[in-house]
């Protein structure tokens, strides 16, 4: 028995004093990192994998579009949506959208806005086709297909 | 007589730090905004009607995709990786004139690429993945970098010099043409 009543002469205690400095550090850390996403995203997003990413520089122009299927398919169905703030639109809709965005950014940037396009891998390439040619009337010809990072083709 | 200092216990602060921890840790999403870049063509409508161009068929170097998301590179059906359609896209863009079938100058070389409205969107950026990979690789050849750094100094405001004397004399022509309305 005795053996096991030894105790070592050694202090063990991990010093506690500092870790609220820790937490609070990593604390600011993601609350400068945090956004507040706006928009709840009501359509699949599994996006495609890509190799040459570039990255979006301004984000003050950047303007999201999401397309893909309905999350809630038995109220919306299956045909892939466009999706934007918190809306579907149709794509005869989408030179009133690009107005409205670009009447947010000051004169002389207008024609730099950016869209960036979030679409499911599965979405057909037709909708999107629709889309492309209302951003070309809506003259909102810099676009960005969001993609995810894959190392080799 | 002196008053008793009030003390705030701080035995908790740690407790309420971890709290908003925990919060912005779970509400934390890390802002994916990269992708593909392109610039689309002006609109249908401001595109001059009776000018026909011609384009000799040796400087188009054809991609169409069908709605099985099946490839025809140059009218053949291709079933190759996507890394071997970028080197035939790059040797196209640099022939210089030297295989008469293939592109007479980089200037003059148009990769055109035709979908089908049943194509899926991951294929279509596949190929459009590897038609600017070859651009890319080209541009970063010139000025002796790997891709990856090229693509940042193409982001980059300050570097504008670098990124121009590298596209110089190689345009990036990549044509979308609308996509056919016939499955198959």
């Amino acid at each position: 028995m005795s053996k096991f009543k030894k105790k070592a002469n050694v202090k063990q205690e991990i010093p506690t004093s500092s870790m609220p400095d820790v937490v609070f550090m990593l604390l600011f850390f993601f609350m400068v990192t945090t956004q507040m996403r706006d928009t709840s995203i009501m359509v699949k997003q599994k996006l495609p994998q890509a190799t040459q990413l570039r990255k979006l520089m301004r984000k003050s122009l950047v303007t999201y579009m999401y397309i893909g299927e309905p999350s809630k398919t038995d109220q919306f169905g299956k045909e892939p949506k466009i999706q934007v703030n918190d809306v579907f639109i149709e794509p005869k809709d989408v030179i009133q959208w690009v107005n409205t965005e670009k009447a947010k950014l000051d004169e002389f940037e207008r024609d730099q806005i950016t869209i960036s396009m979030k679409i499911d891998s599965e979405a057909k390439r037709g909708i999107i086709a629709d889309v492309e040619t209302e951003l070309r009337r809506a003259n909102a010809r810099i676009i960005n297909y969001s993609a995810g990072f894959k190392k080799e083709i | 007589m002196p008053r008793p200092v009030p003390d705030i216990p701080n035995a908790s602060m740690a407790d309420i730090a971890f709290l908003l921890l925990t919060f912005f840790l779970v509400t934390t999403t890390v802002a994916n905004d990269k992708g593909l870049t392109l610039q689309l063509p002006p609109p249908p409508e401001a595109m001059p009607k009776d000018v026909e161009i011609k384009i000799q068929e040796r400087n188009l170097f054809k991609i169409q995709i069908n709605s099985f998301d099946a490839l025809l590179v140059e009218g053949e059906p291709y079933t190759g990786s996507m890394r071997e359609l970028t080197d035939k896209i790059k040797t196209f863009v640099l022939n210089n004139g030297v295989d008469t079938e293939s592109s007479d100058s980089p200037e003059k070389a148009i990769v055109s690429f035709k979908a089908d409205r049943g194509t899926t969107h991951k294929k279509f950026i596949e190929v459009l993945d590897a038609a600017q990979r070859a651009y890319y690789e080209i541009y970063a050849e010139k000025l002796g970098v790997t891709v990856d750094q090229w693509r940042d100094i193409a982001s980059d405001p300050e570097r504008k010099a670098d990124y121009n004397k590298s596209r110089e004399g190689v345009p990036m022509q990549i044509s979308i043409a609308e996509p056919t309305k016939v499955g198959g």
